[in-house]
């Protein structure tokens, strides 16, 4: 029953610190993965989104750099001069050696006829009239064009201008060299799956992709969805995954510089952190409950001896009532029986007086009479030792200090038994510390304790044998222990040896209230009594008193 | 024959008129009253070496009170305590009121005997020093 208290106590404490320490930490361990996670993410975007806006100026200066010093030829030279092929290679070279980047050029024209041609293709005399690019450069003056295939059949896109000479306008177009262009494209690509390329206004591809997509196919991407400057969205791919865009528009709003990246893969390091996070967690939990565990038995147990020390605290206080109880009622009981036990006493006397009388001597019982008489007197004396023994017990008052040499009273006391002692073969050795200090005490009732305890080893021993009688100093108590080499106590009479009216001794010899007046003086005296008894080797008891100093007179 | 005046107080009349016969028995001139007032009522009249009082008496005056007042009327006459309640505190203060001893009953009539000797002899002696101390008061020892 009480264990179950205390398994029920445990269970609850452990329950409850578990509950106020988990709950902090778990929460608390997930909140930062979260905030951290968020930063991570946003860390990401910033750095995509960065990457795009700038490989897009990088794009925007390249287109730049090449329509310009197409447009420095253009306004250097005349329309006589390029039709040259000469001077138009040379030009050529001009370009690819200033800016590079460049394919072929070539002179249109207003008739859409290329009047000359530089490149790797051959496209002289072929006319671009029908081309759609035309009329755009005619209405714009400078082109760039979309990608797309032309004569030659191979994707490529041209940047075309448009100058007007003494009323007649021609065209200088030149191609951009698709490998310079996309590598340039590809340099913002990262990590293992990030990829690079521009889409235009209607979502075809204006580069290859790193992984598969055909130039000038469809993308899935919408690019309505990216708004002015650059913009970062996350779109889940056809397998599933979740794919980060970051696009940036080019070339006055007609491409788009995308750069896609694998939000999984830049986030590997975070699920690396989030594995040690949960590791730690766990490991913590697992302490926690360990600690928990442990310390909550640790209480447990504590409160457990705490408890059972009150317990028996409380047993000895109830066995000190009981015998405080016994004690008033022993000296009430004593008095309605002395009296009329004084009478009895007085008048066996009286008829024993009588009895010397001359009359009586000659009567026939006479010596009946005397020894019946005598047998009244004898039990009164049993009777009155018996009840003196309990006003004895009863005696509660508060001890009578004086000055006391606990050594001077141990040596008045074996000086009460010598002689019995000796008749009886028993030796009394004694081994008494000197320099015991003097305490304030009560002379005659230590004295009383003293020998009810040697009456009782002396008893104990009946013949032949040795009592040990000892005093020692241990710490603030004066110890004084008297030990006999008799048959000792009994394992189950041993606790009842202070019950008042407890004695193993015959009928008529003992009254048994012996050792409870002498457990009833030493707890007056705020000391203790202990025994140590074992079968067949003998008895100690152990008087403890404390050392109270005396005022100082 | 020289003997000595005991008076034995005691409510329980059984036992006081027992003691009184036995001790009477032995030549002691021994007297009986049953309670404190009637006691301090005779030793007005008469003289006694001993008294032997019962403190535990129900009713009238209180034990000790009464020793006071037998002090007070014969200071010279012991007093001896014979009760059958025990109590340390009424035999301390008993003593301390000038009781030459103090007896718990029964008490073995020997030992009574003895005591009752003891007392008057204390008494004697108390006695023959105040005669002594006045003769020395008469005496010129220039």
């Amino acid at each position: 029953m009480k264990r179950q208290i205390y398994a029920n106590l445990q269970r609850k404490i452990t329950f409850i610190t578990l509950l106020v320490s988990f709950i902090p930490l778990i929460s608390l361990s997930v909140i930062i993965y979260y905030q951290f996670a968020q930063v991570f993410r946003n860390k990401i975007e910033e750095q995509i989104e960065y990457r795009a806006r700038v490989q897009s100026n990088a794009i925007e200066l390249f287109l730049k750099e090449r329509t310009a010093i197409l447009l420095a030829m253009a306004d250097t030279y005349t329309f006589d001069y390029l039709a040259e092929k000469n001077n138009l290679e040379r030009i050529f070279q001009i370009m690819n050696h200033r800016v590079g980047g460049f394919i072929d050029l070539g002179l249109i024209d207003s008739a859409g006829r290329q009047i000359a041609y530089v490149g790797p293709y051959n496209l002289v005399s072929l006319n671009y009239y029908s081309q759609p690019w035309f009329p755009e450069v005619e209405s714009k003056g400078v082109y760039i064009s979309d990608i797309f295939m032309g004569y030659r059949q191979i994707p490529h896109f041209i940047i075309a201008l448009q100058r007007q000479e003494n009323k007649k306008r021609w065209i200088l177009r030149a191609t951009i060299d698709s490998d310079v262009f996309e590598s340039l494209v590809r340099a913002a690509q990262v990590g293992k799956s990030g990829d690079a390329f521009i889409i235009n206004k209607e979502s075809f591809y204006q580069t290859h992709l790193r992984f598969g997509g055909q130039i000038l196919s469809r993308s899935h991407l919408d690019p309505t969805l990216f708004g002015v400057g650059t913009t970062v969205l996350e779109k889940e791919d056809k397998d599933g995954k979740k794919i980060l865009y970051a696009g940036s528009w080019l070339k006055k709003n007609n491409w788009l510089l995308v750069i896609s990246q694998d939000a999984s893969e830049e986030m590997t390091k975070l699920f690396k952190t989030k594995k040690i996070e949960i590791v730690i967690v766990v490991f913590g939990c697992l302490m926690i409950i360990l600690t928990t565990i442990f310390t909550t038995h640790l209480t447990i147990r504590r409160l457990e001896t705490a408890d059972r020390k009150m317990n028996e605290l409380n047993a000895q206080l109830v066995h000190s009532d009981k015998l405080a109880a016994l004690g008033k009622m022993a000296a009430g009981v004593a008095h309605e029986i002395n009296n009329p036990l004084a009478v009895i006493a007085e008048k066996t006397g009286w008829m024993e007086d009588l009895l010397t009388e001359e009359d009586f001597q000659k009567s026939q019982h006479f010596a009946e009479y005397k020894k019946s008489l005598g047998k009244i007197e004898e039990h009164v004396e049993r009777a009155r030792k018996v009840i003196h023994g309990m006003l004895g017990f009863a005696r509660r008052m508060e001890p009578h200090l004086e000055d006391v040499d606990i050594n001077e009273v141990l040596d008045q006391t074996i000086s009460f038994l010598e002689s019995y002692a000796r008749t009886n073969n028993i030796v009394i050795e004694k081994e008494l510390e000197t320099d015991l200090p003097i305490i304030a005490s009560d002379r005659a009732q230590l004295q009383q304790v003293f020998l009810n305890l040697l009456t009782n080893a002396v008893d104990a021993i009946g013949k032949d044998g040795k009592i040990y009688l000892t005093s020692r100093r241990i710490d603030s108590e004066i110890a004084v222990s008297v030990r006999d080499n008799g048959p000792g106590i009994p394992k189950e009479y041993q606790p009842r040896v202070f019950e008042p009216f407890f004695t193993t001794k015959q009928s008529g010899k003992g009254t048994g209230l012996g050792l409870s007046v002498t457990y009833n003086i030493v707890s007056s005296m705020g000391g203790t009594i202990t025994l140590d008894s074992e079968e067949g080797k003998g008895t100690a008891f152990t008087v403890r008193l404390p050392i109270v100093v005396p005022e100082k007179k | 024959m020289e003997t000595f005046r005991v008076l034995a107080v005691d409510d329980e009349t059984d036992f006081l008129e027992t003691i009184v016969n036995r001790l009477l028995k032995r030549k002691i001139e021994a007297t009986g009253v049953p309670g404190g007032e009637a006691a301090l009522a005779l030793m007005k009249e008469k003289n006694f070496d001993v008294v032997l009082l019962d403190i535990k008496m129900p009713g009238g005056m209180d034990g000790i009170e009464i020793l006071r007042e037998i002090k007070k009327i014969q200071p010279l006459t012991e007093v001896i305590l014979l009760t059958g309640h025990a109590s340390v505190e009424t035999s301390i203060e008993g003593l301390k009121s000038g009781a030459f001893d103090y007896l718990l009953k029964p008490v073995k009539f020997v030992e009574l005997l003895e005591k009752l000797i003891a007392a008057f002899e204390k008494k004697n002696a108390q006695e023959q020093r105040i005669r002594g101390a006045k003769i020395r008061g008469i005496i010129n020892f220039e």
